[in-house]
């Protein structure tokens, strides 16, 4: 939130004496406000005045570091004002509440979903690891389990005494402790600065939770996430909205922190639920969503959503047109032409390296839209491609004459034959993964 | 700092939408926050959910779909058991056989199916056209006339074909146009005016803003959503104020993730169950960007999203 003038006007001495080269101390204020002169200028500001400015001046949302992760420094509500930066991160949950023979399951399992798309590893970043109420006694073995796995972890627990033990078997991994709230969060602050811990606080309202940051920064601990989640899925959102909205709209920077939604409470595991509601949050101001599982049947639509809603416009979402060789191919091998869009290049080139069979996938220059958006823009056309083929020089490079189009451009067939009348013209299918039994088919 | 709650309620609101007749109505729109913002205000008609069935059959290769439906001996059965799908509030056809690329069905056998269609259900209907524009403009005109009382949503009328759907379902027939677009806010307030120019009232029409599958090209349907929602509440735009239906198992149901067997990808595990989820994750999505309605296929999609739309407004 941009800092008024007025508020800076406040802070001067209001003495008018021109050391700062400006008539006056509103018009120097006025200044500072925009960006033209540094607060510097003026001798009289002090630095506490300073300290104050600059907390005000302060991005609405702080960025909180978690190893190799970034969480929060959103500065817009919706992604088409500004690119959003922080992407959503996932945990898989563990607790004292279930027996030892589930949980081994569940840590066995939180390797499982390991991939990349599109340059971005997916998998899930993190394990929740939760002491159930009165369940206590097997926290730290459980924890010590966890922490044996290549992922960060949460460590959800009221108890300073036990927090501090589980801290203990953590072994220099990067930890959030989710543990602080109204009653014990001074004891608990220590306990996470210690250990240098990022400190989780929960709140049994939003007031309540407000107070508890605030008292938190009081004691100089900044370094903090907030849980959300609620009582019911209701809260759950209602709270994620209110500490997003209230730091970036309302300027309310104690709730300027990322926050955390357990979603797998919320949903009695049911599995379909927790989809939902992942997707829920992802799309609106989850900064780590805790889920039951994260097998590939959730994860393949949650990655790739998340994929789209944290894109950076700014990196170029296209590949360079050309030949692209695959599985070995030569100037024998047949071709298939496609558009230069990043995520269609992606797709295509996945799978017909996943068919083993020798192609030339060529890349033409369709401004990094995809089939059907860029034929609807009028970039993927019968000429378009007649036109990358002989600018590209292919008839000389490959003898094969054999050229394959995406099915749901197959109207153009009759057009890109005439254009091409040495090159038999075959009208592939319309989706990708349909390419391997496609080019089986083909070869015989 | 005591904690100061900042709303988001605004003086416009969502225009009330209504489709089906008698008891059997259902309405979408009429709220003045963003999507489940019931903590600004509350929101009357929470969004709404249609089971979609198509003219090509069902899935065969999604158990959970192929049994549900299985038995059924015509449209008219596959329209009740599609209604007794719990949470379901519309019926949604697609005349996927109509495409003249493809099975090419002819008008009058597209019109008895509607009309099967609508006896073997009281529920609201929507139709949703095939992929020739050209062809809906003449099986809209049609289905209109056959399903006249019935106050459906007739989806798919574009930029291209949008004057003789309008004119005729719209004004002679008096039934609700769906005006397509693709996910750009320009286009879809374009296709609005259009179409209110030809005497369509503004209460008469929803839109398909556009949509894709999670991961294929989805910021832009968020993005568009979010904007259109934004003008439409903050800025009072009537143009953008129609609720959004959104078409959703269509685009799921087709890709990779959703269709790749488990044989082809062992570490994938069970197809339905990607799709499934592709399904939820993309609903979800849409639902919290803006849609008033989602068009969902697998009985087990429509109860998660349901419940969770239950339990937040
Ligand atoms: C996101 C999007 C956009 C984005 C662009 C994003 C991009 N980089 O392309 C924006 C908003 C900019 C856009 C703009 C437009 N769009 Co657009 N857009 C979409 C949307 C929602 C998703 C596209 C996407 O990302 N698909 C994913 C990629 C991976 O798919 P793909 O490239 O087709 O690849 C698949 C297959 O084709 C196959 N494949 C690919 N290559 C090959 C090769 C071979 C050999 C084989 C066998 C297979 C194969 O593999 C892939 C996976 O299966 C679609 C609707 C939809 N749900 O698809 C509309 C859509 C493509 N757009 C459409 C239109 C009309 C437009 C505009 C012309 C609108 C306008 N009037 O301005 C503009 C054109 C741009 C311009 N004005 O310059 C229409 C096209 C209509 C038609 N049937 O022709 C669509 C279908 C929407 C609709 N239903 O109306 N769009
Ligand atoms: S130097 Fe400081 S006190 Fe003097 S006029 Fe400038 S702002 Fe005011």
């Amino acid at each position: 939130m941009a800092l008024k003038g007025l508020d800076i006007f406040k802070l001067t001495p209001k003495t008018n004496c021109k050391q700062c080269g400006v008539p006056t101390c509103m018009a120097f204020s006025m200044k500072v406000a925009q960006g033209a002169l540094p607060l510097e200028k003026c001798p009289f500001i002090t630095d506490e005045v300073k300290d104050q400015l600059s907390e005000a001046t302060a991005p609405p949302m702080k960025t909180i570091k978690i190893g190799d992760h970034s969480l929060g420094g959103e500065t817009v509500l919706e992604r088409h004002e500004k690119t959003f930066v922080s992407k959503t991160l996932y945990a898989m949950k563990v607790s004292t509440a279930n027996d030892d023979a589930k949980n081994d399951e569940l840590l066995g399992k939180v390797a499982k979903v390991d991939y990349d798309r599109i340059g971005e590893r997916m998998y899930c970043e993190f394990v929740y690891v939760e002491a159930a109420e009165g369940e206590n006694a097997r926290f730290v073995d459980l924890v010590r389990k966890a922490a044996a796995l290549d992922r960060d972890l949460i460590l959800a627990c009221s108890d300073v005494g036990l927090a501090k033990e589980a801290l203990g078997v953590c072994g220099g991994k990067n930890v959030i402790l989710m543990g602080a709230d109204a009653s014990n969060y001074e004891a608990m602050s220590a306990a996470a600065t210690e250990a240098k811990a990022v400190l989780g606080v929960s709140g049994a309202s939003l007031e309540e939770l407000h107070d508890t940051v605030a008292a938190l920064e009081k004691l100089g601990n900044k370094n903090l996430i907030l849980n959300t989640t609620g009582a019911n899925a209701k809260e759950a959102f209602r709270n994620t909205v209110e500490v997003r909205r209230g730091a970036i709209k309302g300027g309310d920077r104690t709730f300027g922190y990322p926050s955390l939604v357990d979603v797998a409470s919320l949903c009695g595991g049911d599995a379909h639920k927790e989809a939902a509601y992942a997707s829920l949050f992802t799309a609106k101001y989850g900064s780590i969503v805790v889920l039951t599982e994260m097998d590939y049947a959730k994860a393949l639509p949650l990655y790739g959503l998340r994929q789209n809603i944290f894109t950076d416009p700014q990196k170029p979402m296209k590949v360079e047109p050309g030949i692209y060789p695959l599985n070995g191919a030569d100037e024998n091998s047949i071709c298939m032409v496609t558009v230069d869009f990043a995520l269609t290049y992606f797709i295509v080139s996945g799978e017909i390296e996943r068919s083993g069979v020798p192609v030339n996938l060529l890349i033409s220059d369709a401004g990094g839209y995809s089939v059907l958006t860029a034929w609807a823009a009028g970039k993927f056309s019968a000429s378009s491609i007649a036109k990358f083929i002989s600018e590209q020089n292919i008839e000389e490079k490959i003898k094969n004459r054999v050229l394959v189009l995406p099915g749901k451009v197959a109207v153009l067939k009759g057009e890109v034959q005439e254009k091409l009348p040495d090159w038999q013209v075959v009208v592939g299918t319309n989706e990708a993964v349909e390419i391997i039994r496609f080019l089986k088919e083909y070869q015989k | 700092m005591a904690l100061a709650k900042t709303s988001q309620k605004f003086n416009s609101s969502i225009s009330a939408f209504t489709i089906g007749t008698d008891d059997k109505t259902v309405t979408l729109g009429g709220e003045n926050v963003l999507p489940f913002y019931t903590f600004d205000a509350p929101i009357e008609n929470a969004p709404k959910i249609g089971a979609e069935i198509s003219d090509l059959g069902m899935e065969k290769n999604v158990p959970g779909i192929r049994d549900y439906y299985a038995g059924a001996k015509d449209f008219s059965e596959l329209a009740a058991k599609a209604a007794a799908i719990p949470g379901v509030d519309f019926v949604a056809f697609s005349l996927d056989a109509a495409d003249p690329n493809g099975e090419n069905r002819s008008v009058e056998e597209c019109v008895e199916e509607c009309r099967q269609v609508a006896a073997g259900t009281d529920l609201p209907l929507v139709i949703i056209g095939c992929k020739g524009t050209e062809k809906n403009e003449a099986l809209f005109d049609k289905i209109a006339d056959a399903l006249s009382g019935r106050n459906v949503l007739l989806m798919s009328a574009k930029e291209e074909n949008y004057k003789t759907i309008a004119a005729s379902a719209g004004l002679a027939y008096n039934q609700k146009i769906g005006a397509e677009s693709a996910v750009d806010i320009n286009l879809a307030k374009q296709l609005n005016v259009v179409i209110s120019q030809m005497g369509v009232k503004p209460q008469s029409i929803a839109m398909n803003v556009g949509v894709a599958a999670a991961g294929y090209g989805f910021e832009y349907v968020v993005s568009t959503m979010e904007r259109v929602k934004m003008a439409a509440l903050s800025q009072n735009d009537n143009m953008l104020q129609m609720p959004i239906v959104t078409p959703v198992a269509s685009e799921t149901w087709n890709v990779k993730e959703a269709i790749v067997s488990e044989e082809d990808i062992p570490e994938w595990g069970p197809q339905e169950e990607r799709g499934i989820d592709m399904e939820i994750v993309t609903a979800s999505a849409c639902l919290a960007s803006g849609s008033n309605a989602v068009i969902l296929r697998h009985p087990a999609s429509i109860a998660a999203i349901s419940e969770m739309i239950r339990e937040l407004v």
